[in-house]
């Protein structure tokens, strides 16, 4: 591998105990050692997190916004997975 | 540390072979303040606007490392060494950040850094001016990353989410690199009398450089149309001048310096500072790489990269034997 080709990868961080990894940014590494390294420098300088994860980006299968329509739309009409399209009289109290 | 507005017009050819209705969809998603992200539509000049100002951003937190480097072995106590070195090392990750969000939009790492390398590229004017005495670093940080704090903060809403989610980080950062700018200005202040004259010469020689950080007169700014329609930028390079000098005119008087423009005062009428004329050709020349350190800077960078190049490829070869290893 020529120096040319170093690798990305996303960067995911625990900030807080009970809290899942968010994605904070990127950066390119030759490897997931190193990946991590250079994520801990430049993540967490100032105790930004508990917990790093890297993954190669190419590792990543995302959805294409052409297709958001597609994907996304139909929840927008099924107003019955929520729970006040159902009604519940005042005297049952708090449900 | 800074982006200086120096992108030029977006080419209008461009603009128009893509369809019409799809450019009227996308500024709808702009004027709705949604923000677009990597994969979505985005037309030809708007990404190439984008790509052109964020690298410009990341080369100049690159390039801003060199002055303020100058003074880490130099420092006058532990306690100050400490604090410039966490600051240039922010500086580092800033161009980091800032060359991922550019990369999102379809350009290498390595054609960014051989575009700054080669010259090609541009970065802020600043970084050209000689660090000379400690003071230059107090003045730095208070100047300096004041008047890039002005420009970043807009940019946090900048509609470009890379870009945007980029200057979040950077702008919580950046907080601290002014601050301890101030409190190195205001030690001197305090200090003995030569302590002091060394302040009043660093405010001296910083200050109409930082007041150029912010690009030509609006009158002269030919790119900014676009750049405002497109909510890239979401003030003028004048205002953004002029609430610098708001904001720092009365920084300097608690320090008891004194800003080095006899034309300065305040306006009643407007409630801002009115201030003297800028030197614009002293700007167009350290543009065009005729400024002190231009070539300085330039040579510090390249070398950086030829010394650094074993160490990459070094930690390629193991990469690529550990994958071998792990295979068989």
């Amino acid at each position: 591998m020529a120096a040319a080709e170093i690798p990305l990868w996303e960067v995911f961080i625990r900030s807080r105990n009970g809290l899942s990894h968010k994605h904070v940014g990127s950066l390119h590494a030759p490897d997931a050692t190193l990946a991590l390294q250079a994520a801990r420098d430049l993540y967490t300088r100032r105790g930004e997190g508990l917990s790093i994860w890297v993954v190669p980006s190419h590792a990543i299968t995302a959805s294409d916004p052409a297709d958001k329509g597609m994907m996304f739309e139909p929840t927008a009409s099924k107003i019955y997975r929520h729970p006040t399209f159902y009604e519940v009289p005042e005297e049952v109290g708090h449900m | 540390m800074y982006t200086q507005a120096l992108n030029a017009g977006p080419e209008a050819a461009e603009r128009t072979i893509e369809d019409a209705a799809i450019l009227a969809r996308f500024q709808e998603r702009i004027d709705a303040e949604e923000r677009i992200e990597p994969n979505d539509f985005m037309p030809a000049a708007y990404r190439k606007t984008l790509i052109r100002q964020i690298s410009q951003h990341a080369h100049s937190e690159i390039v801003g490392m060199l002055p303020e480097g100058n003074w880490i072995t130099r420092a006058p106590s532990l306690r100050r060494k400490a604090a410039l070195l966490a600051k240039v090392q922010d500086e580092c990750g800033h161009g980091l950040y800032l060359y991922a969000a550019a990369e999102t939009l379809g350009v290498s790492r390595e054609e960014l850094i051989d575009q700054l390398l080669s010259g090609k590229a541009k970065y802020s004017s600043i970084f050209n001016y000689p660090t000379l005495s400690w003071a230059d670093i107090g003045a730095i940080g208070w100047l300096v990353d004041g008047a890039a704090i002005m420009n970043q903060i807009p940019l946090c809403r900048c509609s470009y989410g890379p870009y945007a989610r980029a200057m979040i980080r950077v702008c919580k950062e950046e907080s601290f690199h002014q601050r301890q700018g101030y409190e190195i200005m205001l030690a001197l202040v305090r200090g003995s009398e030569a302590q002091r004259e060394m302040a009043q010469d660093a405010l001296n020689r910083w200050w109409w450089p930082c007041l150029m950080m912010f690009g030509p007169p609006d009158a002269d700014s030919r790119h900014s149309e676009a750049s405002t329609r497109w909510k890239i930028k979401r003030f003028s390079n004048d205002e953004l001048r002029q609430k610098f000098v708001d904001a720092t005119v009365p920084q300097a008087r608690y320090l008891g310096l004194t800003i080095p423009d006899p034309d300065l005062r305040f306006n009643e009428e407007t409630g801002h500072w009115d201030y003297g004329a800028i030197d614009w050709e002293e700007f167009r020349q350290v543009i065009a790489g005729n400024g002190p350190c231009n070539a300085d800077r330039m040579a510090a960078r390249r070398k950086a990269h030829e010394d650094g190049a074993w160490v990459r490829e070094a930690a390629c070869a193991h990469a690529a034997k550990s994958r071998v290893r792990a295979a068989a």
